[in-house]
């Protein structure tokens, strides 16, 4: 087989994530593109807790709801998943938890607490042990899961290779995956590929308060900090956050925030402030469903106005919505020198899918990132924190330095920063900062703020954003469709939308919402939509399931 | 830099006999005396809230940070962060800093973060036109309150020691000397300082009086012992008749957050794109 697809079910605390990344890294190895989608609930024990692990010869970024193989640690998986399977009875489950009967099924029994026992194991080492029976269920050697397995366990390594060696040895081979001769590619989840596209942008500081499902960013940093000396700092709310974060930007150090929808709420009034004082920041926002606290641990794309119309009063914004890896990684690193360019906030819509999914990663994609230096005061006349120019961008100085005196302010300010009521001033302060989005457009103009993919010649095309991007491509490559998809979300980057669509006769939008937001924003450019294909139940589409909800519109 | 008396061409808009004046001069003239003792006034940052307070940092000719209503630590403290040799100090109001932030404050005080607060506490709205405060007195009539308020004030001192700051003052707005002397004093302290000032609002709040009748400098105190502190910052609760001490409650040396935080930092490293590569080769 090129292509599979590995369900890992159990309850919450099960070890089920590590599991599902070592079945990824094994498939990798192989030579197999890997997407993992992880769904857990928003609980820490019990509760059911599932990663599909989704490997084929070619890249996906996409999982499918049937799938070849369920490895059931407890019996809820096992009534849970029983329509994915393709075939009865491909089912490895431990034998002692788990009464086939009961849920009308077959499959491969394995004995673990009683292999544990024997090997005087620890209860989660069952993990290496079903995962020891399902390599030889998917017809591979022991090897190459005896090499993962010693990687990925820096504790007790040799006790987890013997563990799954008795899994193996009482498992048998259901289907033969062939390894395939080229190298795996990186794994990481989205919300790394964020870090690190932040990181390659020159961050200083990241500070965050814990939310799901952006809280990964911060774990990350935070453990990387030391490496690329940044500062990563968890305050008291996300006031907080958005507030020291301005303190940074104010001392010229590039920072970024990091949240979700709850906390975005409250960091509103800070950008806003960003905006007005004009101190760049990279907001990055997680998107899960809503309204308020909503499902917390899954995927809705539910902000896209929300980021567009966050903070009061009116200034320029840049924002991003990345659909994978590496679109996660170049746009964070492009977003962060675009704010620190124009000094204006900038937000990187991400979500659940995208954040926690694990991708595979290839450096080789990524277009050049050019290293967008600040304008800098010339030490000539004066120093006017908030000069008047041609393209309303101030050059800057930082406290500290004995020649300038450098004052921001909430409040309209004359160009020294010193406040202001008067309306001449008003109007050119406002003019000013307006200004820039005319030049930060000339810039967006020579990068992919839309991409396009698929069957360039059809004119039927899907209209997509952000997560939805790998599942879009996927689907449309069955029909002969195109896909359209906007990367920049604002400034809109019309033109390249108006060829992106040229031939274009019925566009349909798929988003992981009831409202259709993305179809909202391009009407208000003129553009419009023929379908949508809406999905708010906070699970993401798969390739199978939005293949057959396009069949109905394209009939 | 050389600046006679730090002062910027902005006009003045508060009311005459505001008591804001006062701490703007006790603050000019303790950034002049540092100075002359050899602090460098490019390494001063001004950081305000909203309200009249707020208004300042446009009257001082140094670097400043004009924040929002609510937000002055969180700012001071990035901006700290960002530079730890600055000495950053934040003028609030008591709206602003016990009121819409005081979350804030205690997680400053708790840090001991190396910034300095100076809280503009006349005990009521001033800018939004005279409502009560958290440190207005029980029965307060303010525009919110015809009738009286119904809660009685927080001892902002008592929070805030207890929240972990190493040194806590009071002044007035009529004692501009002391005030000089506490804001000097305050802002070379190593650690979290916060400074109460019980500056007068006369339009809005007018205890001039009241204050000149009622306080008194602290004078055989032991400003290193908690609970003398304690006892000292309880005499009055900001309602009920005592007599008001001024000058330094409480004053320790605890070490800072961001000697702690920044104790191992690195300086800068030089190749992040090496170091991003051997990541994401440890994750194939
Ligand atoms: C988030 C927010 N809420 C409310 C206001 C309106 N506002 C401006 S100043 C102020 C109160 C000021 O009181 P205080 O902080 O005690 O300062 P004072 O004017 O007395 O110096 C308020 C409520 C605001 N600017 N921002
Ligand atoms: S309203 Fe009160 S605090 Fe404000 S300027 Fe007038 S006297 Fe001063
Ligand atoms: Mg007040």
């Amino acid at each position: 087989m090129n292509e599979i697809s590995i369900l890992i079910g159990g309850k919450a605390g099960f070890g089920i994530d590590k599991s599902g990344n070592i079945i990824g890294r094994l498939l990798n190895k192989l030579g197999y593109r890997v997407f993992i989608y992880r769904d857990y609930p928003s609980i820490i024990r019990g509760g059911h807790t599932f990663s599909i692990i989704r490997a084929s010869s070619s890249r996906i970024a996409a999982h499918l709801d049937k799938v070849d193989l369920v490895i059931a640690l407890n019996q809820e998986t096992l009534g849970l998943h029983k329509d994915r399977l393709k075939k009865e009875c491909f089912y490895i489950f431990d034998s002692e938890q788990v009464k086939p009967e009961a849920a009308g099924i077959c499959g491969i029994g394995i004995p673990l607490i009683k292999y544990l026992k024997e090997e005087n194991a620890p209860e989660i080492m069952r993990n290496s042990c079903i995962i020891g029976a399902m390599t030889k269920a998917i017809g591979l050697d022991f090897d190459v899961l005896e090499s993962i397995l010693k990687k990925e366990f820096h504790k007790d390594p040799e006790l987890n290779v013997k563990v799954a060696r008795r899994g193996f040895d009482a498992g048998k081979e259901l289907i033969k995956m062939d390894p395939l001769s080229r190298e795996g590619l990186p794994l990481i989840t989205g919300n790394e590929a964020v870090a690190l596209g932040l990181i390659k942008g020159g961050l200083d500081a990241y500070i965050s308060y814990p939310m799901t499902p952006s809280s990964p960013i911060l774990h990350y940093l935070a453990e990387v900090a030391k490496d690329f000396s940044l500062e990563v700092i968890h305050p008291e709310s996300e006031i907080s956050v958005i507030l020291m974060s301005l303190g940074f930007s104010y001392m010229g150090k590039k920072v970024a925030v990091g949240t979700s929808g709850g906390g975005f709420c409250l960091m509103t009034e800070g950008i806003s402030f960003s905006g007005m004082a004009e101190l760049p920041v990279v907001i990055v926002l997680g998107q899960r469903p809503g309204p308020s606290t909503g499902l917390p641990t899954y995927s809705s794309q539910t902000e896209l106005h929300f980021a567009l119309h966050s903070g009061q009063g009116e200034f320029v914004r840049f924002i991003v919505a990345p659909g994978d890896a590496e679109e996660a990684y170049y746009w964070s690193a492009i977003s962060l020198n675009m704010s620190y360019k124009y000094q204006i906030p900038a937000i990187v819509i991400t979500d659940k899918l995208l954040g926690e999914s694990t991708f595979n990663f290839d450096m080789n994609d990524i277009q050049d990132i050019k290293k967008e230096a600040s304008v800098m005061w010339d030490r000539k006349s004066p120093y006017k924190r908030y000069l008047l120019n041609e393209n309303g961008v101030s050059p800057l100085a930082f406290a500290g330095d004995k020649d300038a005196i450098v004052k921001a302010s909430s409040y309209e300010h004359d160009e020294f920063g010193i406040t202001t009521e008067d309306p001449k001033q008003t109007m050119l302060m406002q003019e000013k900062r307006l200004r820039k989005e005319e030049f930060l457009m000339q810039d967006l103009e020579k990068l992919s703020a839309v991409k396009v993919y698929g069957n360039n010649n059809s004119e039927i095309a899907l209209l997509c954003w952000g997560s939805n991007k790998g599942v879009c491509i996927e689907a449309a490559q069955k029909f002969g469709l195109k896909v359209v998809q906007p990367v920049v979300i604002n400034p809109f980057p019309v033109k390249q939308f108006q060829e992106a669509l040229s031939g274009v006769k019925k566009l349909i939008c798929v988003e992981s919402n009831a409202t259709g937001q993305l179809a909202r924003l391009i009407r208000e450019y003129g553009f419009n939509t023929n379908e949508t294909i809406l999905k708010y139940d906070g699970r993401p589409f798969s390739v199978d399931g939005l293949g057959k909800a396009l069949e109905e519109k394209i009939k | 830099m050389n600046q006679a008396n730090l002062a910027t061409y902005s006009q003045s808009t508060w009311c005459p006999g505001c008591g804001n004046f006062a701490i703007l001069n006790a603050i000019k003239g303790a950034l002049a005396e540092l100075h002359a003792d050899g602090l460098a006034t490019e390494d001063v940052v001004l950081v305000s809230g909203i309200g009249c307070h707020a208004k300042i940092v446009d009257y001082i000719n140094v670097n400043s940070f004009y924040s929002l209503h609510g937000r002055v630590v969180p700012a001071a403290e990035g901006i700290k962060l960002a530079n730890p040799k600055l000495k950053v100090i934040g003028f609030a109001g008591d709206g602003d800093a016990y009121g819409e932030g005081i979350e804030h404050l205690i997680f400053a005080a708790k840090r001991n973060i190396d910034i300095t607060m100076i809280i503009h506490n006349n005990r009521v709205y001033g800018l939004t036109t005279g409502q009560y405060t958290p440190t207005s007195p029980l029965g307060f009539r303010g525009r919110s309150t015809p009738q009286g308020t119904s809660e009685l004030p927080i001892n902002p001192l008592e929070v805030i020691l207890a929240s972990g700051a190493s040194y806590l003052a009071r002044g007035t707005s009529h004692g501009i000397e002391l005030l000089k002397s506490i804001f000097k004093e305050a802002i070379l302290h190593k650690g979290f300082s916060l400074v109460d000032v019980l500056q007068v609002c006369v339009t809005y709040f007018n205890m001039y009086e009241y204050y000149d009748k009622h306080v008194y400098e602290l004078k055989d105190h032991n400003s290193q012992d908690y609970n003398q502190a304690l006892n000292k910052i309880r005499e009055w609760d900001y309602n009920k008749e005592a007599a008001i001490a001024l000058g330094v409650f409480y004053k320790t040396d605890n070490p800072t957050f961001e000697e702690r935080f920044l104790a191992d930092k690195p300086g800068e490293v030089a190749d992040k794109d090496s170091i991003i590569k051997e990541l994401l080769k440890k994750s194939v």
